[in-house]
């Protein structure tokens, strides 16, 4: 057997959508991490300096290149198998069964599809800039000169429509993780008891405080929580 | 126990063949005991049909005890009707209410194809059980059972393993028509065991294949597997699959 003969099975598919899928949670822990540096209430200090630490080191530069080939990879994955999954019954049912599966774990689709699109607006807000149209530079206490990123998401938080697009899509990354976490362990093999009861609590409980971080940054600056 | 008698009306479809389109067809039946089985009904439906010169509704059946796997029917949006854990020749008509309209469709997946109104060709799980569903032994004596010491909560994960009767309802309740909950339980049944570890890893490999080229979907661990299963397969075999999967296509030469 070939690698290209496993992973493209319908096994093998599934894999390539559980890798890539816990490739993309650590990383919610690290973009999740480094944003709550907003919350030292220092005007930005100590996240401009996270954001240049990310920008200019050679290690995290890497791992974004990782990043974006595993995402396009989840994405591309999840489509394909969506298409595929559908075309396998030609002729619908008149009485769909809904009772047996929880809405968000049949609608990872959708709820993924909302994400895409807030990737396209997020990565126009504050990775365009950053990386390709420029941004403000600003002076650390350090003498060190950076983007001023902070300054970027102050701008950008103030309109309200932003803020509840970006709230919408907190609570559609929630969803997708509290079917997603888990069903990433099943699919990567792990049937035992004692460790699926494990992965289930910390799935739900990683679904709900990660969204919600990622919430509270927008609501912070329109609110001016934070200064 | 009270006895009740139901008038009920029945949405079947009906579909003279696999080249045919089909068609939901109303029928009312009276005095129907509660205490008949589903099948049982439709059973005096067709006495009707036939008395009436038309041609009675084609439906898998045999056993009618639960356990061979042969009955099928998606009745109002679930497989083998509304009880937990129950087959439709077990379902039986107190699960209704007099003056209920009942909708009767068969399995829907382009891996098993319609032959006649509600009876469906599932030789597709057939194919895949010939693909490694099976031990390899020598003819000869058959050897002590004793000469073989087996973990006891292996045995017991096996042997429910072993109770899917490959009805299909799998297939039918997953929105993807994924055949991963009756392989899982095929390859988790054999994986436990001394017996089946000499072909364990050409087994599922090759019952994966096999399943592929019959036009199942994937799985996405929504779950409506497990919760229609008559017999309670957990899904947690389709887990064990996957690690049986990955195992064997790493180490594979």
């Amino acid at each position: 057997m070939t690698f290209k003969q496993m992973f493209t099975s319908s096994v093998g598919k599934k894999l390539i959508m559980g890798f890539t899928g816990i490739f993309l949670v650590l990383f919610l822990v690290v973009h999740a991490g480094l944003n709550a540096c907003i919350w030292a209430m220092d005007g930005g200090v100590m996240f401009n300096r996270a954001g240049h630490f990310m920008g200019s080191n050679v290690v995290p530069r890497i791992l974004e290149v990782g990043l974006f080939f595993f995402i396009f990879l989840h994405i591309i994955q999840g489509y394909m198998l969506t298409l595929q999954n559908r075309s396998k019954r030609a002729v619908g049912y008149a009485v769909n069964y809904s009772k047996g599966s929880k809405w968000y774990s049949r609608s990872m689709a959708i709820l993924g599809t909302i994400l895409l699109m807030f990737f396209v607006i997020h990565w126009k807000h504050f990775w365009v800039p950053s990386r390709i149209t420029g941004v403000e530079e600003i002076k650390l206490p350090n003498g060190v000169e950076v983007h001023n990123l902070y300054a970027v998401m102050q701008e950008t938080f103030q309109n309200i429509w932003v803020v509840v697009f970006y709230v919408v899509s907190c609570i559609s990354l929630a969803y997708h993780l509290a079917h997603g976490f888990q069903s990433a362990f099943k699919t990567i093999g792990v049937h035992n008891k004692r460790y699926h009861a494990m992965i289930s609590c910390i799935g739900y409980g990683f679904a709900i405080i990660i969204p919600l971080a990622f919430a509270m940054m927008p609501i912070s600056f329109y609110l001016h929580w934070v200064n | 126990m009270a006895h009740n008698n139901l008038n009920l009306k029945l949405k079947v479809w009906r579909q003279k063949n696999a080249n045919t389109t089909g068609a939901f067809v109303k029928y009312d039946v009276n005095d129907i005991s509660d205490e008949m089985s589903f099948l049982e009904m439709l059973d005096v439906l067709n006495e009707k049909l036939i008395v009436t010169g038309e041609e009675p509704i084609a439906f898998d059946h045999d056993c009618r005890e639960g356990i061979c796997g042969m009955c099928s029917l998606y009745i109002d949006g679930k497989p083998h009707g509304p009880w937990e854990a129950n087959t439709t020749c077990q379902l039986h008509m107190r699960a209704f209410k007099d003056g209920d309209t009942i909708t009767i469709e068969p399995w829907r997946s382009n891996a098993f194809p319609i032959v006649k109104d509600l009876t469906v060709d599932r030789g597709a799980f057939d194919r895949i059980i010939q693909a490694g569903g099976y031990v390899s032994v020598n003819t000869g004596n058959a050897v002590d059972g004793n000469s073989l010491p087996i973990n006891k909560d292996n045995a017991d994960a096996s042997f429910a393993a072993a109770m899917c009767i490959g009805c299909g309802a799998c297939v039918a309740a997953c929105k993807n028509s994924s055949a991963m909950l009756f392989l899982s339980a095929k390859v988790s049944h054999l994986a436990l065991l001394p017996q089946g570890e000499p072909e364990r890893k050409s087994r599922v490999l090759n019952m994966v294949a096999q399943m592929d080229k019959e036009g199942f979907g994937s799985c996405t661990n929504t779950g409506a597997c497990e919760a229609a299963c008559p017999k309670e397969i957990s899904i947690a075999n389709i887990a064990r699959l996957n690690k049986e999967y990955l195992r064997a296509g790493l180490t594979a030469e």
